[in-house]
């Protein structure tokens, strides 16, 4: 429930929603906390909601790290529950 | 240095180690506390400590809102399943903490109660949706990073007119319980262990910014730095820590600027103070009540607040005897100074609260720390 996993936005939905992926997982999420978000933009998602637009190197840099530590898939798990 | 072998980036950990080790005074001790569980969860997994000098110590606080939140509030939660058949919607974090009769959500739901593990505010949302028969309430745990979420959920309610959804708020705060643990009546019973310093939260401090800690770093003169979750971010931090007690100063300063400003999230923050107001005081497990440390649902939105909806019995709280959960949130004790750590309570059959989460003290020295500190702590009381 802490973790939050930087995901990148694929399609943008009416009332702040939008779909983002995991490779081939897709979700919806809420972006009510960001705002100027793009089709392709990283946003740090936590608890189904954007905290932060976060760049690509940031992104790729922290799924790197969670998927050593063992928590990505755990995480990616309740992420698709 | 069997951990740091499986750690990508050693050449930069060993410069980072090296500076440190350059930079302590071999002639002090550096107590140092971190707040958040995924902190606790560095250190161990990447196992930071053994990269520090011998002089230099983490102290694990109260960081996972899964261990403070006092049992009597789960009981309430039960109670809302089993006695008012709402369905309970909350997070996987919560379903194996057990309550006052040794029973968890797990357990009543598979005695009748209606529980469901949900990802997110927004599948609670769905499920009342999907349901307009049945009264449907969010059990709403977490610190300022989560809190937000729950205030969407119910700003969407309202503007849907959902007339089934409710939240049972237990969200609290972490500047008073950092507050609490350097200057509360209780650690003079309890006992306080030396603090030099904080790693400040990081995803926590992403949206209340980095601002709420400069009266604790001038109040209670000790530096905090806000790092990120990352090994060589709390290596890096460690050494801003070390730095600034060397030279005497008690600032907060940001080790995690590529996500944390010092302003945080402005939307967030509205949407928090539009929804929530302080609570005048909260329990907290192992720490006891601490004033102004917690949110209720404003009265504005009272129909969609469960302590208002429903009338819940008040309970005392009661935790398991011998459980060292108190001190070990306060850092005053190690997991292994409990004795039930690792004989009774065991992840698969948690006690305390520490060992139920993953992010807690005790399940993290269970998955990682606990062959390397079978020796009970020294750890130095404040003078």
């Amino acid at each position: 429930m802490c973790l939050a996993v930087p995901a990148r936005v694929v399609e943008l939905l009416d009332n702040d929603m939008a779909v983002i992926a995991f490779d081939t997982l897709r979700k919806r999420i809420s972006l009510a906390f960001v705002e100027d978000v793009a089709i392709g933009d990283f946003v740090l998602v936590h608890v189904g909601y954007a905290l932060h637009k976060v760049s690509v190197e940031e992104a790729e840099r922290t799924l790197k790290m969670m998927a050593q530590a063992g928590v990505l898939q755990k995480e990616l798990e309740a992420i698709s529950a | 240095m069997k951990y740091v072998d499986e750690y990508r980036d050693q050449e930069l950990a060993r410069t980072v180690a090296a500076a440190i080790a350059a930079e302590v005074d071999h002639g002090r001790s550096y107590h140092f506390m971190e707040f958040c569980g995924g902190h606790t969860h560095a250190i161990f997994r990447y196992g930071v400590q053994d990269l520090m000098p011998e002089n230099v110590h983490f102290v694990h606080g109260p960081g996972c809102p899964v261990c403070v939140l006092p049992v009597s509030r789960l009981d309430d939660a039960v109670e809302l399943a089993e006695r008012h058949g709402v369905i309970l919607c909350t997070y996987g974090d919560m379903m194996r903490v057990p309550d006052t009769k040794q029973r968890n959500l797990i357990r009543a739901k598979a005695d009748g109660a209606d529980v469901r593990m949900v990802y997110s505010t927004l599948d609670a949302l769905r499920i009342a949706r999907e349901n307009p028969d049945r009264q449907v309430v969010f059990f709403a745990i977490g610190f300022e990073t989560t809190t937000p979420p729950t205030a969407a959920a119910l700003k969407a309610a309202e503007a849907e007119g959902l007339k089934n959804f409710s939240v049972f708020c237990n969200h609290v705060l972490t500047p008073p319980a950092i507050s609490h643990i350097l200057q509360s009546p209780e650690v003079r019973d309890l006992g306080i262990v030396k603090i030099d310093g904080f790693l400040g939260p990081s995803h926590v401090s992403s949206v209340i910014g980095s601002r709420p800690y400069e009266f604790f770093a001038e109040e209670f003169q000790k530096p905090i730095v806000i790092a990120g979750f990352e090994p060589l971010d709390v290596m890096q931090s460690v050494l801003m820590l070390i730095r600034q007690v060397n030279e005497g100063r008690h600032e907060v300063e940001n080790e995690y600027i590529r996500v944390v400003t010092e302003e945080g999230n402005f939307k967030a923050q509205a949407l928090v103070s539009e929804v929530f107001e302080l609570r005048k005081s909260f329990a907290w497990r192992g720490l006891g009540i601490i004033p102004k440390s917690a949110l209720r649902v404003r009265d504005a939105y009272a129909d969609f607040d469960a302590e208002k909806r429903f009338e819940l019995s008040v309970k005392a709280s009661r935790e398991a005897k011998s459980c060292e959960c108190p001190s070990i949130l306060r850092g005053v004790k190690k997991p292994t100074d409990c004795k039930l750590f690792a004989t009774v309570c065991t992840p698969q059959n948690p006690i305390g609260s520490c060992m139920v989460s993953p992010e807690g003290a005790c399940a993290a020295y269970w998955t990682y720390g606990r062959f390397r500190e079978q020796q009970p702590s020294k750890l130095e009381p404040a003078e």
